[in-house]
C-alpha cells in the first residue's frame, strides 16, 4: 500500500447507496428551496455532502433549512473560519457544519469572501450557540459578523492587535536561527 | 413563596433591561447599578474547578446577571495543530478535556483513520471501546463527586476517587501514563492488551458495582442533596438544542442524542446499551443521568471483554503505524518506515473530514482539512463544553450565588477543553 492507493481507497465506502441517495435528496431539496444556481462546488468528502454558496444568501439558507419541516436541521454542530491566502477575493471563508438529528443528516456549508472586506451576517438570530463561535471566528480571523450583539474576542486578550489563525502568521519566529535544520528545513 | 417572588423581581428587571437593549442576551442593568453588588467570581476559586471567571451583578443574594471571561489558558491548539505531524497531534487532545483523555485521543486517530482509509481490526476496536468507556466513567465519576463536594458531601467523592485511581492503574498497564495518556495509534494501539491489564480490568468490573451502588444510596434520594439539586438550573430541550448542548446536559432535558447510538464507531453497533434521558434538564437530572451512564458503560464494557476477539491489534498499514523496535534494528524497510513516520515525511491524501465521538461531557468533533501535505491544512475542533458554556449565565440568573456553583459543577465544564 503506498499514499497514493491509500488516498483512493476512501472513495469506495462513500459508494454505498443510503448515504448517496440521502444526500441527493439534500441536495434536491437546497435547489428547490434556493434555486441551483445558488450553489457551486457540490462535493461529497466521506459521505458528508459540501456545498459553497455566497454570503448574500447563507442566512436565508440556514433559517430556511432550521424552518424546513421535511428534514429539520435543527442543530448547528460548529462553525469556524478559514483563510486560504492564494485565492485572490476569496480569502478567508466560514463553514458550518448543520445537523438533523430526527433524520441523522449532516451538512457542510462554505462561504468564502474576501480579507479586505470580511463582513457576513450572523446567525445569532437563528442559533443562541452561535454567538461564542462566531466570537472564535472574530478573534481568530478577524471575521466581522454584521448583527452580533457582543463581537469581542473570546480567548485572546482584548489588547491584541491582529488575528492569530491567520495564516500570515507563523506558529514560529521566523527571525530565529537556533531552530534551522539544514537537513529538513525546518 | 418568598423564593418566587424574589424571582419575579429579578426576571421583570431582565425583562426592562431586554427591552432597552433588543437582540442583547446578557442584559446590561446601568439603571440599577447602584443598587447592585459586582462579584468576581473566579478566575482561580476552589468552587469553580478550573481557570473561568464569571462578573456578576448581585441583587443581595441572588445573581442579576453575569459576564463569563474565557480563555485563561488557551494554548492555540489549532494554531499548533497546523504545524505538527498527525501523530504529534495526539498530545494536544490530550490536554483538552483531560478527565477522559483516552476518549480524546482514540477519537483524533478514528478521524486521521477515516481520512488516509484504514480499516483498523476489531480487536484493536474493542480494545479502544473499552478504554473509551473506562475514561467515560472516569469523567462522570468526578464530576458526580464534585457536584457532591460542592453541596457540602465531601465522603462520597473520595470514597470514589479510589475508583478511579483504579481506572487510572489500567490506564497505566495500557499506555504507560496516567492523565495525559496519549494512548493508541493512528491504525490501532501501541501494544496488546496485556494479561496483567486484563486481570486488573476483571477485578475492578466485579469490586466496582457495589461502591457505584453504595455512592447512589448515598445521593440518589438523599433529603439534603435533592433540596440542593431538584429545580435549580433547569433547561428546556428546545433552549437545549439551540445552545448546542450535546452529551449528558443535552439527554437530562430529555432529548436521546448520542454519537454512540446515532453514527457507531469504533463497532459501538456491537454492543447492547440504554441511553438514559431526563426530564427537565435540572441538575438533579444532570446528575442522575450520569450515574445511569456509568452503568451503560459498565454494561459495555463486561460485553466487550466477554466478546473480545483475537486477532491483531493494529491495522496492517506500514506508511502510518509504527513497525516494532526489534524489526527496525533488523530489517530495512522497517528502519526505512520508521524513519519517515517519526520524521513526519508522509504525506496524507488531499480532503476534508469530519468525526465526532461521544466525548465524557458531549460530542466531541473534529474537523481536519487536509492539503496533501505532512501537517493538517486546518483542524477545527468541536470542543462541547466551550459550546454549552455560553447558555451557564441564563441558567444562573436569578438563582442564589451557591445555586450557580452547583450548576457550574454539574455542566461538567472542563476549562482544558473550554479554551484549547
Amino acid at each position: 500500500m503506498n499514499p497514493q492507493e491509500s488516498a483512493a481507497a476512501p472513495e469506495a465506502p462513500v459508494a454505498e447507496d443510503p448515504i448517496k441517495a440521502q444526500n441527493a435528496q439534500v441536495l434536491a431539496l437546497l435547489h428547490r428551496l434556493f434555486g441551483e444556481a445558488t450553489f457551486t462546488d457540490v462535493h461529497e468528502p466521506y459521505g458528508l455532502l459540501t456545498v459553497t454558496t455566497t454570503r448574500e444568501k447563507i442566512h436565508e439558507i440556514v433559517a430556511g433549512l432550521q424552518q424546513d419541516q421535511e428534514l429539520k436541521f435543527h442543530f448547528l454542530t460548529t462553525m469556524c473560519g478559514i483563510n486560504y491566502p492564494e485565492n485572490e477575493g476569496k480569502e478567508l471563508g466560514m463553514i458550518y457544519h448543520l445537523h438533523s438529528m430526527t433524520k441523522n443528516i449532516r451538512l457542510r456549508l462554505k462561504i468564502f469572501f474576501p480579507i479586505a472586506d470580511p463582513v457576513v451576517p450572523t446567525m445569532t438570530d437563528l442559533y443562541n450557540t452561535a454567538n461564542w463561535m462566531e466570537r472564535e471566528a472574530y478573534d481568530f480571523f478577524g471575521i466581522i459578523f454584521t448583527g452580533h450583539p457582543n463581537l469581542i474576542r473570546i480567548l485572546n486578550v482584548e489588547d491584541m492587535d491582529y488575528h492569530p489563525m491567520r495564516r500570515e502568521y507563523p506558529v514560529e519566529d521566523g527571525t530565529r536561527e537556533d531552530k534551522t535544520d539544514l537537513f529538513f528545513g525546518r | 413563596m418568598a423564593v418566587n417572588d424574589a424571582l419575579a423581581g429579578t426576571h421583570k428587571i431582565q425583562e426592562e433591561a431586554a427591552a432597552q437593549r433588543p437582540g442583547q442576551l446578557m442584559p446590561i442593568l446601568n439603571d440599577f447599578s447602584q443598587e447592585l453588588t459586582t462579584l468576581n467570581l473566579g478566575p482561580t476559586h476552589p468552587a469553580t474547578h478550573g481557570i473561568f471567571q464569571n462578573i456578576l451583578q448581585m441583587d443581595g443574594e441572588r445573581i442579576v446577571s453575569g459576564v463569563p471571561t474565557i480563555g485563561y489558558i488557551h494554548r492555540a491548539f489549532e494554531k499548533l495543530a497546523e504545524r505538527k505531524p498527525f501523530y504529534q497531534i495526539t498530545t494536544l487532545t490530550d490536554r483538552m478535556n483531560y478527565c477522559s483523555s483516552p476518549i480524546n485521543n482514540l477519537g483524533w486517530h478514528m478521524t486521521v483513520e477515516k481520512l488516509l482509509g484504514v480499516t483498523v481490526p476489531k480487536r484493536a476496536q474493542y480494545i479502544r471501546v473499552i478504554m473509551m468507556e473506562l475514561a467515560r466513567i472516569a469523567d462522570h465519576l468526578i464530576c458526580n463527586s464534585i457536584l457532591g463536594v460542592d453541596t457540602g458531601a465531601f465522603t462520597g467523592f473520595l470514597y470514589v476517587f479510589q475508583e478511579r485511581e483504579k481506572i487510572y492503574e489500567i490506564y497505566e498497564e495500557v499506555c504507560g501514563a496516567r492523565l495525559t495518556t496519549n494512548m493508541g495509534r493512528v491504525g490501532g494501539m501501541e501494544r496488546d492488551l496485556s494479561p496483567a491489564a486484563l486481570d486488573k480490568l476483571r477485578a475492578w468490573l466485579k469490586s466496582f458495582p457495589a461502591v457505584m451502588k453504595e455512592f447512589e444510596n448515598m445521593f440518589n434520594r438523599n433529603r439534603i442533596f435533592m433540596d440542593r439539586v431538584v429545580n435549580v438550573g433547569p433547561i428546556s430541550a428546545e433552549k437545549a438544542l439551540s445552545y448546542g448542548f450535546t452529551g449528558p446536559n443535552l439527554r437530562a432535558a430529555g432529548v436521546d442524542y448520542d454519537v454512540r447510538a446515532m453514527n457507531p464507531y469504533s463497532s459501538y453497533e456491537d454492543f447492547e446499551f440504554d441511553i438514559p434521558v431526563g426530564t427537565n434538564g435540572d441538575t438533579y437530572d444532570r446528575f442522575i443521568v450520569r450515574n445511569e451512564e456509568i452503568w451503560q458503560s459498565l454494561r459495555i464494557i463486561n460485553q466487550a471483554v466477554d466478546k473480545l476477539p483475537d486477532g491483531p491489534y493494529h491495522a496492517d498499514a506500514p506508511h502510518y503505524y509504527l513497525p516494532t523496535k526489534p524489526e527496525v534494528y533488523k530489517n530495512m524497510e522497517a528502519l526505512i518506515y520508521h524513519f519517515k513516520i517519526v520524521m513526519g515525511e508522509i504525506d496524507a491524501p488531499v480532503g476534508e473530514v469530519y468525526h465526532s465521538v461521544e466525548g465524557g461531557n458531549g460530542e466531541l468533533g473534529f474537523y481536519l482539512i487536509s492539503d496533501g501535505g505532512r501537517t493538517p491544512y486546518r483542524l477545527h475542533f468541536r470542543r462541547p463544553c466551550f459550546i454549552y458554556y455560553q447558555a451557564y449565565p441564563e441558567m444562573a440568573v436569578g438563582t442564589t450565588l451557591s445555586d450557580a456553583i452547583v450548576i457550574l459543577s454539574s455542566m461538567n465544564v472542563i476549562a482544558g477543553e473550554l479554551d484549547a
